[in-house]
């Protein structure tokens, strides 16, 4: 009987003590560098650095933009999502992994198709006027952040659609209720904590973009310099001011992540008790 | 009452059907093994899983004739349904539980006096107490009431109810079940009841239909079917009614 002897020394070799250790690891790995952000820095050096130039009008562009996408993909994602949800087509089950591509290219790749697309010689360049770009003006911004956040909210209120609970939708049906009511009434209400939660990781996604906005929008103070370009162009002048508005993002997006987490730790209120046998 | 006969086979949405259910304004409970196809039965009535081929008809309405391409649709069948754990809409209180149901009614003349309506139906049915509860606070009969009185509200044509008793606690169901006889009595909705449990056919059906295999192998009233059971699955079934010990068989493995 080899074979469980040789689970027995698998069990011993791989006891928890290694499995604590492997993990460690990973999570020192993690901590260390924003253990260095704020551990390297004074208060003094974190609101000089708030007073840069290249501060205020960054804080201001990102969130302007940031909420102008973040209404763009909920208004246009949550029907998209709830039309997924509710389809067990082949073409909408196409579609759905279709717009989860921006999630896996690269945000370079992202901001060069922008560019073919609506750049000045861009396939909808037809529809400017004579030697007119969005690309590198403040839409440009939006519609990059739109592009690479809108897979995650349109993923996460597609599933929140999913999980509720089907009797639910067809007694509503059953009362003759329209489509839009069914939407607006039950839909839209009961995945409403799986939606917010969406919302707010598509929107942290927006907050960070950085690679399709250089390419496609640039990096001009005011107009299209977002956080995170401005902490990027600090870099070479103040490392202070890059420092600070990196602490900024930081305490945003942690604030942000235990916000989601603590909304999908309450326990449904219209969690259905009744097991289906 | 004529159930010409009802065929299930194959995997769901490929089904085929052939079912004419009258309830006479009383009470058909279909009872079967699990697996027999009751639920897939019930929802299909329901209008909410398509037959592959077939002729769905109660009381006499014609509901789904794959021949003639007749396929109602599920918000215009009129059905009241009730499923098991209730369904009723956690994110709204009782009252507006009924009135969502108002509201989705195309007489807009009445639009107005929703509220006012809704409280009607609460106040008829003695669930006035209820009016502010959310279905979480709800124990399971008074859950089961409120499911009631929302398929009510809808004035339905028929009532379909899905083991009308299986989310409940074994103590509470000999209650319920005398409370929801005597409600169906009063109501004289004609009720379409889908149950495993031997109890509710005896009690609660005017008629039982045994559906087993996707088949109707037998229908009558419970005295007919204790007298006669015709499939040795009825014969069983009849006898799990009252408590007492089963005999042993010998020797009956297909019994599924």
């Amino acid at each position: 009987m080899t074979r469980p002897s040789k689970q027995t020394l698998l069990r011993v070799v791989s006891g928890d003590g290694l499995l604590l250790a492997l993990g460690t690891m990973l999570v020192l790995f993690l901590a260390l560098p924003f253990l260095g952000l704020v551990a390297t820095t004074s208060f003094r050096d974190f609101v000089a650095g708030l007073a840069h130039p290249l501060v205020w009008p960054a804080l201001r562009l990102s969130l302007l933009t940031t909420t102008a996408s973040l209404l763009v993909v909920v208004m246009l994602g949550t029907p998209l999502a709830w039309l997924f949800a509710r389809s067990r087509g082949r073409f909408l089950r196409a579609l759905e992994t279709a717009t989860q591509l921006p999630v896996v290219i690269p945000p370079a790749v992202a901001g060069v198709a922008l560019l073919l697309a609506f750049g000045r010689r861009g396939i909808a360049s037809a529809l400017y006027p004579h030697d007119f770009s969005v690309a590198f003006t403040t839409a440009a911004v939006v519609m990059a952040e739109v592009f690479v956040s809108a897979p995650f909210y349109v993923q996460a209120a597609t599933s929140a659609f999913r999980r509720i609970d089907e009797d639910l939708l067809l007694v509503g049906r059953s009362f003759g209720a329209s489509p839009l009511r069914l939407f607006l009434r039950l839909g839209l209400p009961l995945a409403a904590p799986g939606l917010v939660a969406g919302a707010a990781m598509s929107w942290a996604r927006a907050l960070g973009e950085f690679g399709a906005t250089l390419m496609f929008a640039g990096n001009l103070t005011g107009t299209t310099q977002t956080l995170p370009l401005a902490i990027y162009t600090a870099l070479e002048s103040d490392f202070r001011a890059a420092q600070a508005l990196s602490l900024v993002l930081v305490a945003v997006a942690f604030g942000l992540l235990v916000g989601v987490r603590a909304s999908f730790f309450v326990p449904a209120a219209g969690a259905s008790e009744g097991s289906r046998a | 009452m004529t159930v010409l006969e009802a065929k299930l086979s194959g995997r769901v949405g490929a089904l085929g059907i052939e079912v004419e259910l009258d309830t006479q304004g009383g009470t058909l409970v279909i009872v079967g093994p699990n697996g027999a196809g009751k639920t897939s039965l019930l929802l299909m009535v329901l209008g909410a899983l398509e037959p592959s081929a077939g002729r769905i008809a109660v009381n006499g309405r014609e509901l789904f004739d794959s021949a003639l391409g007749v396929n109602v649709r599920l918000e215009e069948r009129a059905l009241g349904y009730v499923p098991q754990d209730y369904a009723l809409f956690p994110h709204l209180d009782v009252l507006e539980n009924v009135e969502f149901v108002l509201e989705c009614r195309p007489d807009r003349a009445n639009a107005r006096r929703v509220r006012e309506r809704a409280l009607a139906v609460l106040e008829e049915l003695d669930m006035l107490s209820l009016a502010e509860r959310r279905a979480h606070t709800l124990s399971g009969g008074e859950k089961q009431r409120v499911a009631l009185a929302r398929a009510l509200a809808a004035e339905p044509r028929a009532l379909l109810l899905d083991e009308p008793l299986a989310a409940l606690d074994v103590g509470a169901r000999r209650e319920v079940r005398a409370f929801l006889r005597a409600y169906l009595q009063k109501l004289g909705v004609p009720t379409i009841v889908v149950s495993h449990d031997a109890k509710d056919a005896a009690e609660l059906g005017a008629h039982v239909a045994v559906l087993e295999r996707g088949r109707i192998s037998q229908l009558g009233t419970w005295a007919e079917l204790r007298a006669t059971p015709k499939t040795p699955f009825v014969e069983e079934f009849v006898l799990s009614e009252s408590n007492a010990p089963q005999r042993e068989r010998r020797s009956r493995p297909t019994l599924a």
